[in-house]
């Protein structure tokens, strides 16, 4: 097994969380991950990306050419992104905040109203985990209980509060894959 | 009064990168204005920090360059020394001033170096993510002083002009606030007046901007700029501290 | 067994430093390390050891000669414009005969450059880098836990032979996260004392800590017992990492995260046949220079790829001998090399290209 992932968004919209998120609950299944993150002032308002790889062999290049799904929350990030996903490769789409068509008929494109689902839920800042879930929900990349294991180990303890509304959002989105 | 700000014919028409409510934008508007004002565009020299004004040298339509962290008062020397009728400032950041370029700037109000400072203290290392600057505030967090600065550990803030003062070569020396427009009229005054002192030859010229980084205090603009009022003023006073022809000229 | 944590390899350098019994850090900012001074400033606290901005690289190399001198294990870090501004008091603790470790998570230049990874600093970092004959050993992890072992065992590379020691990372090692182990927990009690350092002489002997010798016959005799110690490094801390190099037609040479996607090309090249082989030199100095010159008795070339424009490969070459070709690819300035790249150049190269 292997998947290679790029997550990618404004910057604000948690992506670097959601992709920590997967590469811990990665290796607490006993997988070999890696999480790269873009860095730099274009952090700042601009776009952000970071990413993951969940394998089971060990890990070559950390640096993604051509992955095999990318989960895109904003417009910038899906017309940076969604040219270089692989043939076949599954592109997640952030339909509240993307209406335009990623002009890929070779994918498995999954549109995941992730803002949407969001504000239903009270808190437009957990779009990141709903598209989180979508992905763990369509792939199986690792099972939904290592995600909610890997908040409790990681998030700080201010955060431990949300974990019970991020699982919601989770079961929100893996319901729509 | 006018009712549109026009863009001063020194600011280059290009976006400026600035984080929103960042005070550095307007510091860099209020050096075109006193350019365009002194009529000195085509004579002026700009050296741009390493910070998050770094890239000064796309924002005005001047002469610049671009200095390595800390050295601009260096290079502003070497320019100035080939090109004495030239009007040249430095625009340096509290890391790159304070910290670094410590020497540097010392000895060119030492040798009364004929060049203006733009020295713009925001308490923080912008550029690079909001560290403790020689500026910090005791007790401010910062993301390498997570506990809070601690004077018995860090010492206190560095109070640039008043230490500068020390020194005869150092013609002129101020400290302005941008937290309200009557602030930011009088900042433009100094800034004028640092430009004539270089213009008379009478030596070194420093105006310390209190300045804001909403981004990396962790605070909406307008808090930000409360901030400075009440937290960095008190430790920080502003004013004239220094003008060589007022006092009477050079001393002896 | 100790659990394995997710880290960012800025951090697992520093925690892996206070693991060894490091106290004292000394830095000043300057992406892409700033979260190894932050992880610092905030652990340091917590073991009673000391974390000091310095107000500039010049300073802070300064304060790591300090510290080294009166017995610390110490150590700073930095990138590319900062290690420039470090290497005169590197100089000074190569020849003062101190021990601490440098970091340098490289950036792209020269001058200001960038911030994305590079691997340009390779001829500063193995030749020395400032004034004088001297060197340090280079230590190039490829991974966040390797970047943690080496930096365990630079402290006592360091304390070994009483000289700086470098790891050299680049802005993909310090920004990425892996999953790390920390395999050792040494106090600072626990270290050996070091006899020559200046703490006060009590009961002895003062000792000075000192690289002034203005007798030329004095200092070279300084250079001559460095050159022994350079020397005993070659023959005993040279590491490498080799792969399929057994039956390989082509050896591909490549150091740090390059050596990863080198990894990527050679497995690519081999589904399609060719016979592929790598070397990873894992000290850069001292270099690997015997595996090399052995391959190239056999390889029909090596290509040696580096993400700057060709600064390791003069070593391959010396190494080689001219036994065999050897051919460079590289990418610079931050931008780093794909797999289809060199994949597509050694086919060119093996279809005899040119
Ligand atoms: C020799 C060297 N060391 C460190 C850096 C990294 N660096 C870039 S900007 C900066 C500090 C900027 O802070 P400040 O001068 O306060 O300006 P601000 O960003 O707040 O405007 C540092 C340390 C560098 N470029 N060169
Ligand atoms: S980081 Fe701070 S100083 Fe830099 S542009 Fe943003 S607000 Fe201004």
């Amino acid at each position: 097994m292997k998947q290679e992932v790029i997550i990618a968004g404004f910057g604000g919209q948690g992506v670097m969380l959601l992709g920590q998120l997967l590469a811990n609950a990665g290796m607490y299944e006993g997988e070999n991950v890696s999480w790269m993150p873009s860095y730099g002032p274009e952090m700042r308002g601009g776009t952000a990306n970071c990413h993951v790889i969940v394998s089971s062999e060990p890990v070559a290049s950390p640096y993604i050419v051509e992955p095999d799904t990318a989960i895109v929350m904003s417009l910038p990030s899906m017309e940076k992104f969604a040219p270089q996903v692989k043939k076949g490769g599954l592109l997640l789409i952030n339909s509240t905040l993307i209406e335009k068509d990623p002009g890929r008929s070779d994918l498995d494109i999954l549109k995941v109203p992730a803002n949407k689902i969001a504000n239903e839920l009270g808190n437009t800042r957990i779009a990141n985990m709903v598209a989180l879930g979508a992905f763990v929900g369509r792939t199986g990349t690792v099972k939904m209980e290592t995600i909610i294991e890997a908040m409790e180990k990681t998030l700080p303890k201010r955060h431990q509060d949300f974990i019970p509304l991020n699982t919601e959002a989770l079961k929100r989105g893996a319901e729509l894959a | 009064m006018k009712l549109v700000a026009k863009r001063p014919k020194a600011l280059a028409e290009k976006p400026m990168h600035y984080c929103p409510g960042c005070t550095h934008g307007i510091t860099h508007r209020l050096i075109a204005e006193v350019i365009d004002e002194m009529d000195i565009q085509e004579k002026t020299i700009g050296i741009a920090p390493v910070g998050c004004a770094v890239f000064a040298y796309d924002y005005f339509n001047i002469d610049m360059q671009q200095a390595a962290h800390g050295r601009a008062p260096a290079v502003a020397t070497g320019i100035k020394r080939v090109l004495p009728e030239n009007f040249v400032f430095t625009y340096q950041g509290d890391g790159d001033l304070a910290s670094i370029g410590t020497a540097e700037i010392v000895h060119a109000a030492m040798r009364g170096e004929k060049f203006t400072v733009v020295f713009i203290n925001n308490a923080i290392y912008g550029m690079t993510g909001g560290q403790m600057a020689p500026t910090t505030m005791v007790g401010q967090k910062t993301a390498t002083s997570p506990y809070g600065r601690e004077a018995a550990h860090a010492g206190y803030p560095m109070r640039v002009v008043e230490m500068l003062a020390t020194l005869p070569g150092a013609a002129y020396l101020a400290r302005v606030g941008l937290f309200n427009n009557r602030e930011i009229k009088k900042a433009k005054k100094a800034l004028r007046r640092s430009f004539e002192i270089q213009e008379k030859g009478l030596g070194f010229s420093l105006v310390e901007f209190l300045s804001t980084c909403p981004t990396n205090w962790g605070m909406a603009p307008l808090d930000a700029l409360k901030w400075v009022e009440e937290e960095m003023v008190p430790y920080y006073p502003l004013g004239v501290i220094r003008d060589i022809e007022e006092e009477g000229g050079p001393k002896k | 067994m100790t659990e394995k944590i997710l880290m960012k390899g800025n951090e697992a350098i520093a925690e892996a430093g206070i693991r060894v019994g490091c106290r004292y850090f000394f830095g000043y900012p300057i992406t892409p390390q700033n979260e190894l001074p932050a992880y610092m400033s905030r652990r340091l606290p917590e073991v009673q050891g000391t974390f000091l901005q310095a107000e500039s690289e010049v300073a802070a190399i300064n304060m790591v000669y300090g510290a080294a001198g009166a017995g610390g294990r110490v150590m700073t870090s930095s990138s590319s414009p900062g290690i420039s501004l470090k290497q005169e008091g590197i100089s000074y603790l190569a020849g003062s005969e101190l021990p601490c470790v440098i970091v340098n998570i490289t950036r792209g230049g020269p001058g200001l450059g960038g911030i994305q990874p590079a691997q340009s600093d390779y001829f500063q970092a193995t030749r020395g880098g400032g004034h004088g004959d001297y060197y340090t050993p280079v230590l190039a992890p490829q991974s966040v836990q390797e970047a943690v072992d080496l930096t365990m065992d630079a402290f006592d590379i360091a304390d070994k032979y009483r000289n700086p020691v470098l790891v050299l990372g680049d802005g993909m090692i310090g920004q990425m996260m892996e999953p790390v182990e920390f395999k050792k927990e040494i106090t600072p009690d626990q270290l050996p004392e070091k006899k020559w350092a200046t703490n006060g002489a009590a009961g002895r002997k003062p000792n000075i800590i000192n690289s002034l010798r203005l007798q030329p016959e004095k200092l070279e005799e300084l250079n001559l017992k460095l050159q022994e110690k350079y020397m005993a490094m070659k023959k005993a801390e040279v590491r490498y990492e080799t792969d399929n190099i057994e039956d390989a037609e082509y050896i591909l040479v490549a150091f740090g995260t390059t050596a990863r996607i080198v990894k990527s090309a050679a497995d690519m090249a081999r589904e399609v046949g060719m016979k592929v082989g790598i070397i990873r030199p894992i000290t850069l100095f001292p270099f690997p220079e015997d595996v090399i010159a052995k391959a190239s008795e056999k390889a029909r070339f090596i290509l040696t790829v580096e993400m700057s424009l060709g600064q390791m490969v003069e070593d391959v070459r010396l190494s080689a001998k001219g036994r065999c070709p050897v051919y460079f690819q590289g990418r610079t300035g931050g931008v780093v090399p794909k797999p289809g790249e060199i994949l597509d150049n050694l086919k060119r190269l093996a279809g005899g290209g040119k």
